[in-house]
């Protein structure tokens, strides 16, 4: 084997099992669901458009939708504006290392335990009964009547859409931290001297300065939320219309000896929701990389 | 007045940090007690949980956790034993015994009600047992045929009469019993013995190991080549990983389980093993080579003029100098695959030899969900060792979440 011939083969072997993976376990899976989203439930006859067709007239579908959008709107808002408050709160604090790594905590728990997690703090004991679950003992003990909350139509995606901000909130305090620290003192201490207050400071000279980190948490969150399937099979397994579209996907992949059609039709609806954020990412990237 | 408190305290914090940076000062106290509020409401749900792992099922099913430190009070109902046990002393006939368990804590608060004579000095409202606060502890009763009956407050009682007792059940009573705080490990002992909790625990590390270390040692291979080696379509390529960062899981289980029953890889461990490599390249890949990259060029270069090959520079130069960005992935990838439930739902079945910690979870949700003893100390276990690997390698696991997000911006 000649020299030159080597170098040229080398690199190829360095990325040949990393390759080989990312074909067999992302690339080629991907664009075959797809297809199959074309195809009748055992993936043999093509059907067109009839899974896309039949979502649009089913009101699980539909119903998952509306439950993706309002996760998709509240999830993120909520963890952002939280982790601002507590990037910028724990600054201030000589125990705000000890604050931030309390509330980052939950990153590290599966959402399957988080939600037992919950489901013990929203447990629901008949009125007059002791009430266990935290929740409906507040709730008691301000004189108000215990509700079981999971249960409450619409009210219950809130519910379970705490859990997802309660994990996922530490994220964006790491992040605002590091942001926040990244700001020029002295443009900070021009702004002052110009006698701008803190409210200013904040909103004409740090904001723009972290704008950048806000929609990389932002885009970050919207994935993930895309995704959540974890909480809702854990809480209510889509009842009480709290389903969402992987979770919904997830059912339709065993559901009456499973329906491959409807299930990859459930999976690229996902994919095309996330598709966006995956062409912004490589647009960012390749602005990064010239800067380079 | 208030402005310069502010300021005083703006200036005491940053004497404090050591730096300027811009803080939100709404006054000293409103800063922490805010912060503290904050840092309650996260805690509380996980701390409830493991209090509540560690106590009494009984009382746990029927007060709340935060009361875990009083002295609960409950309603019950004793028996005396059976005639046939009774033994004659000096012409008397007695019957005595304990009303509660071996080794159990309770004591009584007091008693009466059933076959015992009203005392008649109190009175009872509704829903109350009657007669159940007639007698202390201690306090000897006389019944109309003038037997005797003392209960005290560890439980045991005295029961003594004249003529021989004829009767087929114990006689039955009522009593206001004490319970004071317990804390036990007995609902482990109880998951680990009749739901295997510890069988999954150990199947959960058999998942996690290799499908760590796996995509470990695949994507440092392909970072250092598309970083510090040229070929054809590099950057091409190099767009495809970053692509596939955030390709949902969803878009890949049909196929692949389709994949899988036709080469017999389904449910087991190989199977699942791979499939978390495959999905975590994409991301290793990525945050390798931001830090590959980052690394100072000359030092690769000097190292070529020195003849040394791609091969060597890697294994002896790259790999040691990237331990930070391999120990970030590495928890990444640990805290994930450990608290995967898709994949493990997927790709591996539910017998007891297969099934993971977060699947076996999801089970006991439904098929225990009333009992919270078995729930809390199963969450518990299933949390605690990313946990506290999240508490020891923090730092690392902070700086990946920084690299791996690109600066924005």
């Amino acid at each position: 084997m000649s020299r030159r011939f080597f170098a040229k083969l080398e690199p190829w072997l360095f990325l040949a099992p990393a390759l080989f993976l990312l074909v067999v376990y992302l690339i080629y899976p991907a664009i075959h669901t797809f297809i199959l989203s074309f195809f009748d439930k055992f993936g043999m006859h093509f059907v067109g458009l009839r899974n896309y067709t039949w979502a649009l007239h089913d009101p699980e579908f539909l119903q998952s939708i509306r439950n993706n959008l309002l996760w998709l709107i509240v999830a993120p808002l909520a963890s952002i504006v939280l982790g601002f408050v507590v990037a910028a709160l724990a600054d201030n604090v000589r125990w705000g290392t000890l604050a931030k790594s309390l509330i980052f905590m939950p990153m590290a728990i599966s959402f399957v335990g988080a939600s037992v997690i919950w489901k013990f703090v929203y447990d629901f004991r008949a009125e007059g009964q002791n009430q266990i679950g935290v929740l409906n003992a507040l709730v008691v003990a301000l004189g108000g009547e215990p509700r079981a909350w999971i249960t409450i139509p619409f009210w219950n995606n809130l519910f379970l859409i705490i859990i997802l901000v309660w994990m996922q909130t530490g994220f964006a305090v790491v992040m605002f931290s590091a942001a926040i620290r990244g700001v020029p003192d002295e443009l900070l201490e021009a702004a002052r001297i110009d006698g701008a207050n803190e409210v200013q400071v904040f909103i004409r000279v740090v904001l723009p300065q972290i704008w950048g980190t806000i929609l990389v948490v932002w885009t970050t969150f919207t994935v993930d939320v895309l995704k959540v399937f974890d909480i809702v099979i854990a809480m209510t397994n889509g009842q009480w219309d709290t389903n969402v579209l992987a979770n919904m996907m997830y059912n339709w992949m065993f559901r009456g000896g499973g329906d491959f059609g409807r299930g990859s039709m459930l999976a690229t609806v996902i994919m095309i929701a996330v598709l966006p954020i995956m062409l912004w990412n490589i647009r960012r990237f390749r602005a990064e990389e010239d800067y380079r | 007045m208030t402005t310069k408190a502010q300021t005083m305290a703006g200036a005491a914090d940053k004497a404090a940090s050591g730096t300027s940076s811009f803080n939100l000062s709404l006054g000293w106290w409103i800063t922490r007690i805010s912060l503290a509020l904050i840092v309650i409401a996260w805690t509380i749900p996980t701390f409830g949980l493991f209090i509540s792992s560690l106590r009494d099922k009984d009382q746990l099913a029927i007060t709340g956790w935060w009361t875990a430190l009083q002295t609960s009070v409950g309603t019950e109902q004793g028996r005396t034993g059976e005639a046939d046990a009774q033994v004659e002393t000096n012409g008397q006939y007695v019957l005595t015994g304990s009303i509660f368990g071996e080794g159990s804590t309770k004591s009584i608060r007091t008693y009466g009600g059933g076959f015992l004579p009203s005392s008649g000095t109190v009175e009872y409202g509704q829903g109350e047992q009657p007669g159940i606060r007639d007698y202390a502890p201690g306090e000897l009763v006389t019944l109309e045929d003038g037997s005797t009956f003392v209960l005290e407050s560890n439980g045991t009682y005295t029961y003594t009469s004249p003529t021989p007792f004829d009767f087929d059940r114990g006689r039955r009573f009522f009593m206001e019993t004490q319970i004071p705080p317990t804390f036990t490990l007995a609902n482990y002992q109880e998951i680990f013995r009749a739901e295997s909790v510890d069988q999954s625990f150990i199947n959960t590390f058999t998942v996690v190991i290799p499908a760590t270390i796996i995509p470990i040692a695949i994507a440092a291979f392909a970072s250092y080549a598309f970083t510090w080696m040229e070929f054809p379509g590099r950057r091409f390529l190099f767009y495809i990983v970053v692509a596939l960062i955030v390709v949902p899981l969803q878009m890949a289980l049909i196929p692949l389980l389709r994949l899988y029953n036709t080469v017999g890889l389904s449910k087991g461990y190989p199977g699942i093993w791979l499939a978390h490599t495959g999905f975590g390249l994409p991301l290793a890949i990525y945050l390798l080579r931001n830090y590959i990259g980052s690394l100072p060029r000359e030092l690769i270069e000097s190292a070529k003029i020195d003849g040394a090959s791609h091969f060597q520079i890697f294994t002896r130069l790259v790999l040691p100098l990237s331990v930070p960005a391999l120990a970030s992935f590495a928890i990444f990838q640990f805290l994930w695959v450990w608290n995967d439930l898709l994949v493990a739902l997927v790709f591996l079945g539910k017998t007891p030899d297969q099934i993971v910690l977060t699947s076996k979870l999801r089970e006991l949700l439904g098929s225990r969900a009333d009992n919270w003893e078995i729930l809390t100390s199963s969450a518990f276990v299933s949390i605690i060792v990313p946990v506290l690997v999240f508490f020891a390698l923090q730092r690392y696991f902070v700086r990946g979440l920084l690299a791996g997000s690109v600066k924005g911006g």
